[in-house]
């Protein structure tokens, strides 16, 4: 029996309601008790954790990360992408299928769950909604699932046609299963590398305009509402990275309606903006690729529309869209650069400093967005939680201190991202997961 | 910067490498850009351009002789992605003019064919001994880009869509001694009662971005006109935020009518990728005409960048005409680029 015993910790659990100071015993990878500070003194645990000052929270779950691995393992892995995901906080992560070749098969499913891989955490992953994620086919749901796809995405793309998506939200509808979208209209958005707007027209770089993410999701809300009437099926849509107050805005009417929409926002999104590719000044320096992403950083009102439905629940949980890229795949010209940026090790620094400090935002709601939601979203019933008899998935962090975040320490194999040096709040003191500290 | 970039940068400085390259993976999370760099017209103060100016009026008054021992002995490369006839003369004539020897790296005729990348392509005329580059390139930002990772004074002729500072320096120029004001003094008052009118255009032009951004600095009232295709409201992000806001308009007569200055710019069809335009309207509403110049602007100073389409955005009458100063602009060109350059190795005159 292996047990480490938590002690002089504030818990907050908001599957459980609890929000107050409590002991944690876990016991061979699961949460054995909760208990009021003191009442587990007598227990003898071979590992001892004073958690004092800390706050004790169900481990942090990623709907949304790229792992490049099979096939791009130069700039992570499997191991080194679950290593930071560790470092950041996060217990479980979903696992994107636009590797190399494309996670479309139970086989490719397989071999990426197995845990020769070597994940560090626990690693769930979603299937190509599409064959080789072309968007002309749909793969076989009731095979992939079986084999633990928690859902089906073709992410890097959408699902352009009409006929296949909804192909896409009947099936996995039979499934229980979301599919994820990936809202970009790439008729609209084709030669655009940034946000279209004042900052595009001065860098001279042709832009992305709202309407591409948002006339997608509006098409995916239609094909809900059709498919409910038609089929007798309550789909899932979940949209990935939304960006746009146009978007925003129809998610939110569409959840009023009752529609099973769930979304979510990644932390770049609700801290910066296009401004920070065109950050020029005299001997300033602008077209930083590390800030080149997709969707990308929108207008400031973009971004505060995005605070508000994160406020408002609108947005449900927060998702890092971790995406690796090497040097030389970004130190080119900004219109040819890789989008994306890594973003484990910096999603819970930049949600306390964004969201709790400065919009008050409190934790118990971090916690649900980051944790709670993200395990409802994928069915994770015993993750997300720090209930006896979950997995004992547990972060410990300080959410008080502040530092700097410093890229050249960070355990991803890429260092692509616009926050090295950037103020953090909320510095992670020990990821449990499943028993283990990692 | 993080500790191992400093180290990596005070390594190579210790090393006589003036360089961004770091040990750090991201460098372009480190940048440092060479003194001498010219990226954008943003980056200069009006007190800068001035000064480039002034010194643009001291080596006017110089003979040959003099100039051409100025930059004896220095390295420059010209490395150009696109083709041009005016920048690049004059950027090597002028670099020569001052004593330094120069190449010219085309990318038609290098290994840039076989996909070496500009960061590499920079390293390499680096390595070979080239203390200063000028690189015109299709994409915007590169030379912030070449910048960053070679470390040298990158002097940007030309970024895709986005700047071409030394042409709104000469344009600047050309102005000034047309309009009888003294080019070897300027501050912000400078352009005080010039309205200057932009045409055409502007979604595609570095010329207008670079342009739109100085005069207002200047005191100058700026129109940018064109139909809204080839001008959004969008445009307007380009205010400098100094002197008089921009305006758009879309009437070409009464934007004439109050103008000073007027900048015709040629329709970049090689960049219209996907814009519908309707040329023989574009003609009517936009072309500078004998008939429309004399109604309108009969006294205002005619100026285009070009290479001008005879017949599209300009007649060739109004060209070759009394208004036009296209040469004089050339000819500022070669001038003006001589104080880029004597800036970009620091060297004062």
């Amino acid at each position: 029996m292996s047990e480490i015993l938590i002690l002089n910790g504030h818990l907050i659990d908001p599957a459980s309601g609890i929000d107050a100071e409590r002991d944690l015993l876990v016991r061979d990878g699961r949460i054995a008790a909760v208990e009021l500070p003191g009442a587990l003194a007598s227990v003898t645990a071979a590992e001892r954790i004073d958690a004092s000052g800390l706050v004790v929270a169900p481990g942090l779950i990623d709907l949304h990360v790229h792992l490049r691995e099979p096939g791009q393992t130069y700039k992570e892995t499997i191991a080194s992408g679950t290593s930071a995901a560790a470092a950041g906080g996060f217990t479980t992560v979903v696992a994107m299928p636009n590797t190399t070749p494309v996670n479309d098969s139970v086989k490719s499913l397989r071999w990426m769950l197995d845990p020769a891989r070597g994940a560090v955490v626990k690693l769930l992953a979603m299937s190509a909604a599409t064959f080789g994620s072309l968007g002309d086919k749909i793969t076989d749901f009731r095979e992939l699932v079986a084999s633990g796809a928690v859902g089906f995405t073709d992410d890097g793309k959408p699902v352009l046609d009409d006929e296949v998506m909804r192909a896409a939200l009947v099936a996995a509808a039979g499934f229980g299963v979301p599919v994820s979208q990936h809202a970009e209209d790439t008729r609209l958005s084709v030669g655009g590398s940034m946000n279209a707007g004042p900052v595009a027209f001065r860098l001279g770089l042709r832009g992305i305009p709202a309407e591409a993410e948002s006339k997608i999701v509006e098409r995916d809300l239609r094909l809900l509402v059709e498919i409910e009437q038609t089929e007798r099926l309550r789909p899932h849509l979940h949209v990935q990275h939304v960006s746009t107050a146009r978007a925003l805005n129809a998610i939110r009417e569409a959840k009023k309606q009752g529609l099973h929409v769930t979304c979510e926002a990644a932390p770049h999104h609700f801290t910066l903006t296009d401004e920070a590719i065109g950050a020029c000044g005299p001997r300033g320096i602008a077209y930083n690729s590390n800030a080149k992403m997709n969707p990308p950083l929108r207008a400031e009102s973009d971004r505060q529309a995005l605070i508000e439905a994160l406020l408002d629940g609108t947005v449900d949980c927060i998702a890092t869209d971790h995406a690796p890229h090497a040097s030389h795949e970004k130190e080119v010209e900004f219109e040819r650069a890789a989008n994306g940026i890594t973003g484990l090790e910096t999603a819970l620094g930049l949600a306390l400093r964004e969201l709790h400090r400065k919009r008050g935002m409190s934790l118990e709601r971090i916690i649900t967005l980051m944790s709670a939601q993200p395990a409802k979203i994928i069915g994770q019933r015993h993750r997300g939680s720090l209930r006896v008899g979950s997995y004992a998935d547990v972060v410990l962090f300080d959410a008080a201190a502040e530092w700097r975040f410093d890229v050249s320490a960070s355990r991803s194999k890429s260092w692509n991202t616009p926050f090295d040096g950037a103020v953090m709040l909320g510095r992670i003191h020990a990821t449990i997961s499943e028993g283990r500290v990692v | 910067m993080t500790e191992l970039a400093t180290k990596a940068v005070v390594r190579d400085a210790a090393m006589g490498l003036s360089t961004a390259r770091a040990l750090h993976p991201s460098t372009v999370n480190s940048p440092v850009v060479a003194a001498g760099s010219l990226l954008n017209i943003e980056q200069l103060s009006v007190a800068d351009v001035a000064g480039i100016l002034a010194t643009t009026t001291r080596l006017q008054a110089m003979n040959a002789a003099e100039r051409a021992r100025l930059l004896a002995g220095r390295t420059i490369a010209l490395l150009f992605y696109e083709s041009s006839t005016r920048t690049r003369t004059s950027f090597e004539l002028a670099a020569k003019s001052l004593g330094a020897m120069t190449t010219l790296v085309s990318d038609k005729s290098s290994s840039i064919e076989k996909g070496e990348t500009l960061k590499d392509t920079g390293l390499t005329l680096r390595a070979l001994g080239a203390e200063a580059i000028i690189l015109r390139h299709p994409a915007s930002g590169a030379p912030e880009l070449l910048a960053r990772v070679t470390g040298l004074p990158i002097l940007n002729a030309g970024d895709g869509m986005h700047q071409h500072p030394s042409q709104a320096l000469l344009d600047l120029r050309t102005i000034l001694l047309r309009l009888g004001k003294d080019p070897g003094t300027v501050d912000s008052k400078t352009l005080a009662g010039v309205t200057v009118a932009i045409v055409g255009d502007i979604s595609h032009s570095r010329v207008a971005r670079s342009n739109a951004q100085l005069l207002p600095r200047l005191g100058a009232r700026v129109i940018l006109c064109g139909p809204v295709e080839l001008l959004p409201k969008t445009a307007l992000g380009l205010d400098p935020h100094e002197g008089s806001p921009l305006e758009i308009a879309r009437d070409f007569d009464s934007t004439l009518g109050q103008s000073d200055v007027v900048m015709m710019l040629r329709i970049q069809k090689e960049r219209l990728a996907g814009v519908s335009l309707d040329l023989a309207g574009y003609v009517e509403r936009y072309q500078l005409g004998v008939e429309r110049l004399a109604a309108y602007a009969p006294k205002a100073l005619v100026m285009h960048p070009g290479p001008i389409i005879r017949g599209l955005e300009i007649t060739g009458e109004v060209a070759d005409g009394a208004q036009a100063a296209i040469e004089l602009q050339v000819a500022q060109g070669l001038a003006v680029r001589r104080a880029v350059l004597l800036r970009a190795f620091g060297v004062q005159v």
